[in-house]
């Protein structure tokens, strides 16, 4: 007998007696304002939220705020003029240079500050974890109440997706929060009022 | 690491040795359990959410066939290859199997406290593999050639002092140095170079879904996923009660997770892997190493319900002040007292007898495991069956024979207390264990049975 009917058979013996299912898995949560709750969680594990009305005041921005990096990547066709490197590279190796990558995200949770993302939107997945520095850009209305109302909008998935909340982290000396572990030392969220 | 067994009580006397140091690791997760306690509090929901995970868990342990067969079928027909592993010793082969078939001998690996159970890294390392452990506190302690001391905080029982000497020693870094900020870019430099350069990448599993036949990992420092999105092979080491049915169950779990452990919303990243990028292979490993035992003890199969959020701990008087490694388990605390004796009893006989049996582990527990009553049953159990040193067995008998005879019952407490009033040396003094860090308490005049008589009689 294989192990997998090995373990599949002692299961069937041994597992208890049939236990339905909860009837309810999922609540509420009810914020007067479901970005203002968004900005504070996030605005609490360091993460800053810009409000830009297009894409054009994007670019603008994203000039502003890295003036003087090299090595910019970008998801987004409208700040393509701003990118200097290329994601075209199949290798993720190559992605070890990047200092600040600015992607298209899909939503976020104001319960948590957690941001979707998926390889719907990616070229590599290594990508927000391997720059120095990240930002997100989400659409100003895509942003719901909790967890629950997340799953609800992801019955769809693709191969890979994450929720990311704020920069990489660790307390593990000492309980000393440091921002900046292994993933990105910075985040920012861009919430864009039109596409 | 296989060592020899030292009691819980033994190892616990040693670490209980420097005061201050015993102080400030009680106070360091009395802290990580208040913020638990606030974070908690902002979910008018909690208790709900608390009662709904625990629902969903005891459907999972009566339908555990079917959704691991589910999963299986799903994971298959997203191209992840399924390995089924009975116990500790066969995970470890189908890890080294693996590695071999692709000529790769130095893996990274995020916290997985499943491979610390099969005591993987050191098997591997025998076989001329190197595990390079990617969490910082997971890494330091790798270091120190020590298994970690808590399930969420690994190295929750160094000073950044014992951190910065192995930094120096290891690392590089200037000698004396303690500055957490300092210490943590050490680490990152050191790892990312690991990250770059390693084919193979192990993770552990946060919960793995029977719908989608995908699965979750939730870490704070993107370890995880730095690993295994660079490596050409992922593997992903799962204990089989880590399935869950649905997708949309993940919002009860993800909300309680984080907030249990460390009082955080949600941790940082939780990756969903569903399928393999392209070009990339991922290998699911399902353990069972006595799971399915744990399954059919009535009694104790309420422990494959933990998320491993280490709650439990955080909030035990015995783990906060007898620190993790005195528990000689993968997983210490609470929860490990009661998943330990199922893998083995004779040499986790003393586990269930390290708690105080205040239940705080039940209250805090965001999956409503009968934690304290599970170590209560333990007992009685592991007494029955012989497994307890003769001495406690002894004492317990004796107290089976007063307890049971009133008369001799008053006679004695007649005496102790008469015996404790006039010459008190005999109970305060070191061959009595009670008298250990404590005062002995003053004897009464009679006993309460006395005064209840005399009162009714008048």
């Amino acid at each position: 007998m294989t192990s997998r009917e090995k373990i599949l058979q002692q299961i069937k013996l041994n597992k208890p007696a049939e236990t339905p299912f909860p009837e309810t898995t999922r609540f509420d949560s009810l914020y007067e304002n479901t970005e203002e709750k968004f900005i504070e969680t996030l605005t609490a594990i360091y993460t800053e939220v810009i409000v830009v009305k297009d894409l054009a005041e994007l670019a603008r921005k994203a000039d502003e705020l890295y003036a003087s990096v090299a090595n910019r990547a970008t998801t987004i066709p409208a700040l393509s003029n701003w990118a200097d490197f290329s994601l075209n590279n199949p290798d993720p190796h190559a992605l070890e240079l990047i200092e600040i990558a600015i992607l298209q995200a899909e939503f976020g949770v104001a319960e948590n500050g957690a941001i979707w993302i998926s390889d719907a939107h990616l070229p590599h997945r290594a990508l927000p974890f391997i720059t120095q520095n990240l930002a997100f850009v989400i659409p100003r209305k895509a942003i719901v109440n909790n967890m629950h109302d997340a799953y609800e909008r992801l019955t769809e998935t693709t191969g890979w997706g994450c929720f990311i909340s704020g920069p990489s982290k660790t307390a593990d000396i000492e309980q000393s929060l440091v921002i900046g572990a292994h993933g990105a030392r910075s985040l920012v969220i861009f919430l864009l009022e039109e596409a | 690491m296989s060592k020899a067994i030292i009691e819980h009580s033994v190892a616990s006397e040693t670490f209980n040795k420097d005061e201050p140091y015993v102080d400030w690791h009680d106070e360091t997760l009395w802290f990580v359990r208040q913020k638990r306690d606030k974070s908690s509090k902002l979910l008018p929901e909690w208790e709900q959410l608390r009662e709904t995970a625990s629902g969903i868990k005891n459907y999972v342990l009566s339908h555990m066939d079917e959704l691991l067969i589910a999963f299986e079928q799903k994971a298959k027909e997203n191209g992840i290859h399924i390995h089924w592993a009975a116990d500790a010793a066969e995970h470890n082969e189908i890890v080294l199997n693996l590695l071999k078939q692709n000529n790769i001998d130095k893996m990274v690996k995020s916290k997985s406290m499943l491979t610390e159970e099969c005591h993987m890294n050191e098997f591997l390392s025998k076989s001329g593999i190197e595990v390079i452990d990617t969490d910082l506190g997971e890494r330091i302690v790798q270091l120190r050639n020590e298994p970690p001391s808590h399930i969420v905080l690994p190295a929750i029982h160094l000073k950044k002092k014992d951190i910065g000497d192995l930094f120096h020693e290891h690392l590089g870094t200037e000698a004396g140095a303690t500055d957490p900020q300092y210490l943590t870019e050490a680490a990152r430099q050191h790892l990312r170079d690991k990250f770059l350069t390693r084919r193979a990448a192990l993770t552990g599993v946060n919960f793995a879904i029977a719908e989608t036949g995908g699965f979750v990992v939730s870490t704070n420092e993107g370890n995880a996923d730095m690993g295994a999105h660079l490596a050409d092979i992922h593997i992903a080491s799962m204990g089989f009660e880590k399935i869950i049915p649905k997708q949309k169950d993940l919002a009860v779990f993800l909300r309680l997770l984080a907030r249990s452990a460390t009082g955080q919303p949600i941790t940082t990243y939780s990756s969903h892997f569903k399928k393999p990028r392209e070009g990339q292979e991922m290998h699911i490993i399902i353990v069972d190493n006595g799971r399915t035992t744990q399954l059919g003890r009535a009694d104790f199969r309420n422990s494959l319900k933990c998320i491993r959020c280490g709650a439990c701990m955080n909030t035990c008087p015995v783990y906060r002040r007898s620190g993790g490694h005195s528990y000689h388990n993968a997983v210490a605390g609470p929860i490990g007292s009661i998943l330990a004796p199922n893998l083995d009893m004779t040499k986790n006989a003393d586990l269930p007898f390290a708690s105080t049996l205040c239940g705080s582990c039940s209250n805090v527990c965001p999956v409503k495991i009968d934690i304290h009553d599970q170590l209560y049953k333990w007992r009685q159990v592991l007494v029955k069956g012989g497994h307890v040193p003769q001495a406690k067995e002894l004492g317990i008998k004796a107290m089976s024979v007063v307890l049971s005879q009133p008369r001799f019952y008053q006679w004695s407490g007649r005496l102790g207390r008469s015996l404790m009033r006039t010459i008190p040396f005999v109970v305060n003094n070191g061959m009595n264990p009670w008298f250990k860090q404590r005062e002995m308490p003053e004897p009464p005049k009679e006993s309460f049975r006395d005064w209840y008589i005399r009162n009714r009689k008048e």
